[in-house]
């Protein structure tokens, strides 16, 4: 293996030259001959009837080509927007789906909502035609409160009040029985903010119709092209999926918001045929406010039983999430199959009982983001934790230790569906105690006090479900997809390899980690191994990235696709060493036999296959180019240790994170610096969560943080210096021994920043974002 | 953005004719606040005047105890001067540094945006204002949310900062937009101790009992017990009106520690 490129090596990512001097290709940055703007008219109105709409004036407005409402989409045969993922209730009934037309119909049911849209020459016409619009409206009441939305007006004639499921998990009796035995119960009400994703790139979609071949070509951003393709094609019937190509180009961030199948580019590559040109859309940022899935919004009750030494004897927990006013793309899973899951956290508590009841609102649609219900259930779990030591008046470190699931009792079956297959807890949690110097944290706490601040620690070990999925698992759970990856490994007569990946990197650098996991099994430059994504033309059928499961599925497909190239390469090498394959041996790019001197390097072997003079071709066909489709056994169970300290300002309520330390197991890391980046970009998410993020609806259901000029996002000079470090207890059930990194940072750290503050201030707790304004007005009620 | 004639003026008095002749025209200065209006379709003039092209109206200068600072002056250039260290501190920490590149102190006192800086040091600092029509006491310029003492199509030309014997600003940050939740500018001067306020209330005001108290003793603890009347003050989703309260004081507090320092 090469020290500078191979597995291991912080190699600097290929993608950066071209993204930082402005030469990336983004979805806007493509036009096409013949193109048209398209601008979305949306809902002023939370909840409204649509009595009627006028588009004559739009008509005449000079540039305007076509204007489409939501009747015309429903007349051609388009379908609603579908939830791809059944959830089952306690009773047993399907959850229920409101329908979803892309455009509205008769009514609109959230701030943002398109009911029209206009073709134009220009974006500025497009705008114009786009005012011109008149729709008679009938307003109705909103529902906008997540606690009190089942009891409010209902919203969707199918859903009485405005419940989509209430789902449980775990085995309430024995619950129950725990609770019953318990020596102490600690009970915690808590909420998990809504946060808008903000992704650096806005959304954007350009369809484009063929005649002449009667098929579609649609550029978006999309983080899993290939299943914008399949809901477009089979469940929205755009158009047969063989006519169909879906390009996601380079995409500029998404956390989760760019995995689900929009209106937009719904409505861009349908009407495309329609206006018999290319239409253009790109979303303003305050159509990403509006109309972007948004993330978490969960209001829970929380109860721990325990012993009077500190043992967690159960755990029961009753969240009602809201779900937005629609059931996006794969809603339904985040607040059960990725939230009641996780719920033993680190621990070997017997007993576990959740209950989830999602409900309807007048809001924007709420799917996965970043960490995706496990940031919610590393919150619910390590916040009751920490309330728990402190009414026990243990030490928490202490009263985590003695619940630690440990290391001899992998694999561990939890009580909430999930076998971890390897971990170890305790040592993550000691390397992070050392770095954050843990000891002398009393002379710290004096020196804060000592100038009048209010000092405080907290702690956050999370557990969490990457790599998504056993396909069998998943689909038996309700999911309407398998969750395995692709890979295409084509070797070129030079010996260089392109590789077509199912995944698709928004930002996580998989040109550089993919290129380094080729380069080091094959012995081959780094430089000579180009990773292709993002287009269902070139790649076969694959799931795209989200869930952390780029390097843990995508990966591992492409190791398994390059056995397949090294056996056949054997193969090959055999006949020129006139041997059997058996007994040819492949190491360090070179394919070598015992009874030669002359070991055969890789590119020589390439070219030997592609011009075929050494091998019988009618034993071992010609080319070097081999497929595989990874289909995990598991989860992979990334885990970690954080630890922050806070220093406060009763005066302001500023909290200003002191020290953030972070010590995370990732399994193997194929690179360092890489995994590293994804960790500060997740603390940074997470930490915003905490202090800074906040969408917040009024009681109209108008988004009152609709901007940046209300809505706050981290900055560099919001966060500490983080000391990041690692573990490593490599995963035991794919052939990498990785785990996946891309959310941990954002899972595990708003518990440890809130239970520091909590700490700080001495209460229960503080609703998050902590803002100063909050931890302002929580220390004028103690005071 | 709507369509609008772009009007670019290369003296006052054409400016002011530009202004003038349209039924609805606005002057535009740095832009920081028109052109996002104009963008998100708030606004919607005919006529956009600019005075960017106007000679001397970004001159910065000193001369017997006064800065003079030309309404077309950068923040950015503001933040550059040493006369008055407190004012030049203020100018820094507007915005980010996009903003600072092309916001203007004119344009900035003439929107008067209630969260703005500039306003708190033309009122801390006693500063009057010039138009091309007449002289404005900073004290009388200030009248409610978004107005100004300045007529139809008046300009401000200059800003004239006495230099304090000391002063010092404190500014707490909305942490989304960076304006002040509030702002507070000390300063002693040659006509008194002066306190200016933003971010507080519907425009910037002087705090006459914090004047008084610091007057007799310039120092935090003169501060203590005085009690902010916080009935008028904003209230959004940001800040409450008593954590405004709060904050006037605390930031008051922290200008004359500073000051003192």
């Amino acid at each position: 293996m090469n020290a500078e490129t191979g597995i291991g090596a912080s190699v600097l990512r290929k993608e950066d030259a071209r993204f930082i001097t402005g030469k990336g290709q983004y979805t806007d940055d493509i036009s096409v001959f013949g193109q048209t703007h398209c601008v979305f008219v949306r809902s002023p109105h939370a909840r409204a009837k649509i009595n009627s709409i006028n588009t004559d004036a739009a008509m005449a407005v000079d540039g305007v080509i076509r204007v489409f409402t939501g009747g015309e989409l429903v007349e051609d045969g388009i379908g609603d927007l579908p939830c791809g993922w059944v959830v089952t209730s306690k009773d047993g009934t399907p959850m229920v789906a409101p329908p979803h037309p892309p455009i509205a119909t008769s009514v609109v049911n959230y701030v943002g909502e398109p009911y029209a849209f206009v073709v134009a020459e220009t974006l500025q016409a497009a705008r114009d035609g786009a005012e011109a619009v008149e729709a008679d409206f009938e307003i109705l009441e909103a529902v906008v409160d997540t606690a009190t939305a089942s009891s409010s007006t209902q919203i969707h004639e199918n859903a009485p009040s405005n419940q989509a499921y209430d789902w449980e998990l775990g085995d309430k009796e024995a619950t129950d029985a725990a609770f019953a035995a318990a020596d102490h119960v600690t009970t915690l009400d808590i909420t998990n903010n809504r946060l808008i994703p903000n992704a650096i790139e806005p959304r954007a979609a350009l369809g484009s119709y063929d005649a002449a071949s009667s098929t579609y070509t649609l550029y978006t951003t999309s983080q899993n092209p290939h299943v914008e393709r399949v809901v477009l094609a089979l469940f929205v019937n755009v158009a047969p999926e063989a006519n169909l190509r879906v390009i996601s180009p380079d995409v500029g961030g998404g956390f989760g918001s760019k995995i689900f199948v929009y209106a937009e580019e719904t409505a861009v590559i349908w009407a495309s045929a329609k206006v018999g040109r290319p239409i253009k859309w790109r979303a303003d940022r305050t159509e990403s406010f509006l109309a972007d899935a948004h993330g978490r919004d969960h209001v829970t009750k929380a109860e721990l039983a325990l012993s009077s030494e500190g043992e967690m004897l159960g755990l029961r927990v009753k969240t009602i999430a809201n779900m937005g006013a629609y059931l996006s793309t794969f809603s339904s899973s985040v607040p059960t199959y990725l939230y009641g899951t996780l719920m033993a956290g680190q621990y070997k508590t017997p007993a576990i009982y959740v209950e989830t009841q999602a409900v309807f609102t007048n809001t924007a649609p709420v799917d996965a983001y970043r960490g995706a219900g496990r940031p919610e259930a590393t919150y619910v779990v390590e916040r009751i934790v920490e309330t728990a030591a402190r009414e026990l008046n243990m030490d928490p470190v202490e009263l985590r230790r003695k619940n630690f699931i440990p290391p001899d009792a992998f694999p561990y079956q939890t009580p909430v569906a999930l076998e971890y297959d390897t971990g170890n807890y305790a040592a993550s949690m000691g390397k992070a105690l050392e770095i954050a110097d843990h000891d002398s944290y009393a002379a710290r706490k004096a020196a804060s006090e000592g100038n009048g601040k209010l000092r405080g620690r907290g702690y956050s070990c999370y557990i969490e479900a990457c790599g998504i999925a056993p396909s069998q698992l998943v689909i038996s759970l309700g999911a309407g997809v398998g969750l395995f990856e692709s890979a295409e490994v084509r070797v070129d007569v030079s010996g260089s390899v392109t590789v077509m990946t199912g995944s698709h990197s928004h930002g996580q650098g998989h040109e550089t980690t993919f290129a380094q996991l080729v380069s080091d099994r094959l012995g081959i430059p780094f430089d000579s191994v180009n990773v292709i994504h993002g287009d269902t033309g070139r790649s076969d059928y694959g799931l795209g990235t989200y869930g952390s499961r780029s390097i843990a599925v995508g990966g591992s497909a492409i190791d398994r696709a390059l056995d397949k190239i090294i056996a056949k390469g054997k193969k090959i090498a055999a006949h020129m060493f006139e041997t059997t394959d058996d007994q040819v041996e492949f190491a360090e790019g070179q394919f070598s036999y015992a009874g030669s001197n002359e070991p055969k390097p890789f590119a020589e072997i390439a070219g030997a296959a592609y011009i075929p003079a050494v091998y019988p071709l009618d034993e071992l066909e010609p080319g070097l180019s081999e497929k595989a489709f990874y289909d995990p056994q598991n989860f992979t169970y990334p885990a970690g240790s954080y630890v922050c300290e806070v220093e406060i300002d009763p005066s302001t309520g500023v909290t200003e994170i002191q020290k953030f330390v972070a010590v995370d197991d990732f399994g193997n890391v194929i690179n360092p610096m890489i995994v590293e980046g994804q960790v500060h970009g997740g603390l940074a998410q997470g930490i915003g969560q905490a202090l800074l993020e906040h969408g917040i609806y009024d009681a109209d259901g108008n988004l009152s943080t609709g901007s940046y000029m209300d809505y706050a996002m981290p900055r560099a000079a919001d966060l500490p210096d983080f000391e990041v470090d690692m573990t490593s207890t490599p995963c035991t059930h794919n052939p990498l021994g990785v785990k996946g990194c891309g959310e941990a940072g954002a899972i595990g750290s708003p518990a440890a920043v809130m239970n520091a503050i909590t700490d700080a201030l001495g209460v229960k707790d503080v609703p998050m974002p902590a803002t100063p304004h909050t931890v302002w007005e929580t220390i004028q009620q103690g005071a | 953005m709507y369509t609008f004639n772009f009007r670019r003026a290369s003296n006052l008095e054409e400016a002011q004719q530009l202004h003038q002749s349209s039924s609805d025209a606005v002057y535009v200065s740095g832009g920081m606040t028109l052109i996002p209006s104009l963008k998100l379709r708030l606004a919607s003039p005919d006529d956009v005047v600019d005075l960017s092209r106007i000679d001397g109206l970004s001159a910065i200068s000193s001369a017997d105890g006064v800065l003079s600072v030309g309404a077309m002056a950068r923040h950015c250039d503001v933040a550059a001067t040493t006369d008055i260290p407190a004012l030049a501190a203020l100018a820094n920490r507007i915005g980010d540094a996009q903003v600072r590149n092309r916001g203007t102190i004119g344009g900035s006192l003439a929107n008067n945006d209630p969260a703005a800086d500039y306003p708190a040091a033309v009122l801390g600092l006693g500063a009057t204002i010039h138009t091309n029509r007449r002289t404005i006491a900073g004290d009388d310029f200030f009248v409610d949310l978004f107005e100004t003492a300045l007529d139809d199509g008046e300009i401000i030309m200059r800003v004239d900062f006495p230099t304090p014997k000391r002063a010092a600003y404190a500014k707490f940050a909305n942490q989304a937009s960076k304006y002040a939740v509030v702002g507070v500018m000390v300063a002693e001067t040659d006509s008194g101790v002066r306190v200016g306020v933003t971010g507080a209330g519907a425009c910037a005001f002087r705090l006459t009992s914090f004047e008084d108290a610091l007057s007799t003793n310039m120092s935090a603890s003169a501060l203590a017990g005085i009690d902010v009347d916080s009935s008028d003050f904003n209230s959004d989703l940001h800040a409450s009106a008593a954590y405004r309260g709060s904050l006037v004081t605390v930031m008051a507090k922290q200008a004359v520690e500073q000051l003192t320092a």
